[in-house]
């Protein structure tokens, strides 16, 4: 029964989920499924796994852009159809996985995929800089200080070795967040970029009362900055632009309170953050550099500054040393030093718990 | 093919050896307008350094609240052809394994409708279908249900979509059987997925070991992790084979290259608790000492395997900034076996939903209303007792509420015998 416009209540299914996971496992996945004993890594980007049964999967992993086109995808597709029975899977990093259940297919496709120009870049593994996760930017929400695809793509092509390769002492996790909202969840990244703004809101009087819930955007500032106020005849607001920390919530609850522009926002970087729990806790990223311009169409300074602190990584850090290990063990001072970054003071907090973050001890370098 | 705007600062993004995302747009804007105009626009923000979307708009298909995203171009004069440009999500399915066949219905049907660009994935875990008019809206989700079998993902104050990791489809360190708990939460609670009834957002996400490859740790409100209560499994002769150089450290993260594994500086001194002991010949962990870290499975991967008694810890209120800063999750329970029909989990789930709804203020995240009502009250709300494993230390303020029914005759107190004891 197709779609019929003049009822859309015909035939209406709804809530049904997602797919049952195991509609598109490949057969040697179903059949080994939690009967895994071990893997390897064979080369950057090729896993094995091999099951209790005896069974092995030889999984190809590839970096993409996180914004696709079907084309894309159906050439993904020829792909999965011509060497692994029609199935593939993305990881949380936006890489693309290619399993096949016999070593000899694994070098037919591999051949393919590097056949196809530079669409299926094979890596992601092991002390690697892997697939950079990130939000929409420029291409697609309202929010953003900065652009998302074009930062991701300029920085890989500069960390392109590093992705394809196990030359780092660790992982690496790169992740951007074109503002505060950081719907990417970055906070917790070995190197994290992040969108900002600088400037308080202009303050749209005349459409603020037609387009916004005055109490609510009151409301949803953190600092309490914003109060009502009468302009002419207007019910508006009133904004304490030394309180404003840029966060941009009143904007997300009221339209006529835009923030973004082209000279004040652009690009904060912070590192040493972790999610794994394996030998030091999971960790936030701390700022490295308060602001980076927005510099189009391939952002330099920011991918100098990032290529800078990863290369300052891996010269310096020991093996399994994750970057905000690497941090701790030779201390902040060091870092600025080693990484020629300036200290400024937007490096001391002065948000709430601040105090947590100041020294408290003369234990320190020279 | 020329297209009709001219684009020179985006030619500039492909170049280089990463797949190029601006080529890749512009091959479907050869047949698309709506591409071709959003590679106008897109333009535009170069040179201005500011985005052209407009602030929201409510869209969504009959009778569900969320999972489609509104999305208005701000120049419909100079881009007609994205001045309406919305977001569908997809619920992916757990772990996201798919087939050809249903990747590639799901391109015709975002050929014929939308844009033909896609983010695969969200940051959360949906398919994103990248761009569509009001009047689409309807025909794709009637297509998804009833030739893909496919749902919308949520948005807005409801559930998010669900995600875990590989786990025990392909990684052998996985302690739970994560896609099939994400499917059973993502199925049991289908109206909180579509129809927003919380005071904000609320995630789960699950890993099936303490390496969190799905960072539910730091993403999740609810973050489901793997671990085991009993012994490292080891196989003695495969730890040999490490020390021996022949088998290789770490998986091969470090390189193929056979070679030593030193694990007394590799191993044992990076073992966070010291509970480890090499005696040249055999491995000793002092399993009641071990914090499950990992580490050292990690880079033995042959000879040592998580325990046996597996379940998880669940631990709530990791969020993103916005409101009040970003949180990472706190242990609320430290071992919960997770077995099917999950009974115990919804249990605690729902508990737990009742507060923050009864309490939460509007845009209110669990963790930042457990922050401002404290973890005590939390614990009371989901009925689970306090537990060491819940800290880093205990406190070291001594501002500590006391609830009048803790202490011997409660609150109320008869001021005129105190002044009788004590002449003011
Ligand atoms: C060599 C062994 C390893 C393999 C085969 C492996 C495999 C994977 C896979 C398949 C993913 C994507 C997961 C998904 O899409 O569901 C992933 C992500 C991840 N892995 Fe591993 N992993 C390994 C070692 C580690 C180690 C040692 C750590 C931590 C110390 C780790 C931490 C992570 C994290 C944090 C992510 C998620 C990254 C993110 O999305 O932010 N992995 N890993
Ligand atoms: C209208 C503009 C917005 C757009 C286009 C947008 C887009 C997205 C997308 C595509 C995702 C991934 C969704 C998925 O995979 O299911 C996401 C996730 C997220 N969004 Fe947004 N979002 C917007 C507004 C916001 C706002 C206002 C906030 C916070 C106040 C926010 C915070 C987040 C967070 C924290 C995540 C999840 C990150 C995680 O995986 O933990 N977003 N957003
Ligand atoms: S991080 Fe901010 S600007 Fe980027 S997609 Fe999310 S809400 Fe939009
Ligand atoms: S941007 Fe944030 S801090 Fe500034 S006024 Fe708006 S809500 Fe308040
Ligand atoms: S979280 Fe653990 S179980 Fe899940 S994929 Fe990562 S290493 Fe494997
Ligand atoms: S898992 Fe971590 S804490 Fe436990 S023995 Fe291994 S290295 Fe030590």
């Amino acid at each position: 029964m197709p779609f019929d416009p003049s009822d859309i209540m015909k035939d209406r299914l709804t809530d049904i989920g997602p797919p049952k996971y195991d509609k598109f496992f490949p057969p040697f996945i179903k059949e080994n499924y939690g009967k895994w004993k071990y893997h390897e890594i064979l080369e950057p980007g090729v896993l094995v796994h091999v099951s209790e049964t005896g069974a092995e999967v030889y999984t190809v992993r590839v970096g993409a852009a996180r914004l696709l086109s079907v084309d894309l995808i159906r050439e993904v597709c020829d792909i999965a159809d011509k060497h692994c029975g029609g199935y593939v899977r993305w990881t949380t990093r936006n890489n693309i996985e290619f399993m096949v259940d016999d070593k000899a297919k694994l070098k037919p496709l591999i051949d393919d995929l590097k056949s196809r120009g530079n669409w299926f870049p094979i890596g992601g593994t092991g002390a690697s800089v892997t697939n950079v996760v990130h939000t929409q930017g420029w291409v697609h929400c309202h929010t953003p200080a900065i652009d998302a695809s074009g930062i991701v793509k300029a920085v890989m092509d500069e960390l392109f070795e590093y992705f394809g390769s196990h030359k780092l002492p660790a992982q690496v996790r790169i992740s951007l967040a074109c503002c505060l909202n950081m719907c990417g969840a970055v906070h917790c990244s070995d190197i994290a970029i992040l969108g900002v703004h600088r400037k308080p809101p202009i303050i749209e009087h005349e459409r603020v009362q037609n387009v916004c819930e005055i109490p609510l955007v009151i409301a949803a500032c953190p600092t309490a900055a914003i109060k009502p106020k009468k302009v002419g005849d207007y019910k508006s607001v009133e904004i304490n632009e030394n309180r404003c920390m840029f966060c941009g919530n009143c904007y997300t609850m009221c339209p006529a309170l835009p923030l973004a522009d082209g000279e004040g926002d652009g690009i904060a970087l912070w590192v040493g953050g972790k999610v794994s729990n394996s030998r030091v806790p999971p960790k936030f990223s701390k700022l490295a550099v308060p602001y980076i311009p927005n510099e189009p169409p391939r952002w330099p300074t920011t991918v100098q500054t990032i290529k800078k602190m990863l290369e300052t990584y891996a010269s310096d850090a020991r093996r399994y040393e994750r970057v905000g290990e690497w941090i701790e063990r030779i201390g902040w001072e060091r870092f600025f030093e080693k990484t020629g970054i300036e200290f400024r003071h937007e490096h001391i907090d002065d948000y709430r718990l601040a105090m947590m973050t100041w020294r408290t001890t003369t234990q320190f370098k020279f | 093919m020329a297209l009709k705007h001219a684009t020179p600062m985006l030619d500039e993004l492909e170049k280089g050896p990463w797949p190029s995302f601006v080529t890749d747009i512009k091959r479907v804007a050869a047949r698309k307008p709506m591409c071709e105009d959003l590679l106008g626009l897109l333009e535009m923000s170069y040179e201005h350094k500011e985005g052209h979307w407009k602030h929201g708009g409510i869209v969504g298909v009959f009778g569900y609240g969320g999972g489609v995203i509104g999305r208005y171009c701000d120049r419909p004069d100079l881009f007609p052809n994205v001045a309406h440009f919305h977001t569908m999500r997809v619920n992916q399915p757990a772990s996201k394994f798919y087939t050809s066949e249903v990747l590639r219905k799901l391109c015709d049907i975002w050929e014929e409708h939308g844009s033909g660009l896609t983010n695969m994935h969200g940051s959360t875990g949906d398919v994103i279908l990248l761009g569509t008019t009001t009047d689409q809206l309807e025909p794709i989700f009637y297509r998804l249900t009833h030739e893909l079998g496919m749902d919308l993902g949520g948005s807005g104050s409801n559930m998010r979509t669900p995600e875990g990791c590989v786990g025990k489809a392909r990684c052998e360190w996985s302690c739970l059987d994560t896609q099939d708990i994400i499917y059973d939460i993502t199925m049991r609670y289908q109206d909180e997925l579509h129809r927003p009834m919380f005071p904000y957002k609320f995630k789960f996400k699950a890993s099936g070991c303490p390496n969190d490859c799905v960072a539910a740790i730091a993403r999740a409100d609810c973050s489901i992790i793997g671990t085991w209560r009993d012994k490292i499994r080891i196989d003695q002769e495969a730890v040999r084979a490490y020390v021996g150089g022949e088998l290789v450290p770490n998986g091969g993260s470090h390189g193929f290259e056979k070679r030593k594994l030193d694990i007394q500086k590799e191993v044992i001194d990076l073992c966070p608790t010291r509970c480890m002991e090499w005696d040249g010949k055999n491995l000793k962990i002092w399993d009641e000492d071990c914090t499950r870290c990992m580490h050292c499975i990690n880079v033995m991967p042959r000879a040592l395997r998580p325990g046996t008694d597996v379940g998880a810890t669940i631990l709530c209120g990791a969020k993103a900034p916005i409101l009040e800063g970003a949180q990472l999750s706190s242990v609320i329970i430290p071992f919960m076996k997770m077995e099917p029909p999950y009974e115990e989990f919804h249990s605690f789930v729902e508990k737990m939903w009742d507060w923050w709804m009864e309490n939460g203020k509007n845009r209110e995240r669990l963790g930042e209303l457990i922050q401002r009502l404290g973890l005590r009250e939390f614990l009371k709300a989901v009925e689970v007792e306090p537990d060491p494993r819940m800290i880093n230390t205990p406190r070291f303020n001594p501002y500590i509420f006391y609830d009048p029914a803790d202490v011997p005759g409660g609150w109320e107190r008869d001021g005129k015998a105190y002044r009788e004891r004590h002449h003011a």
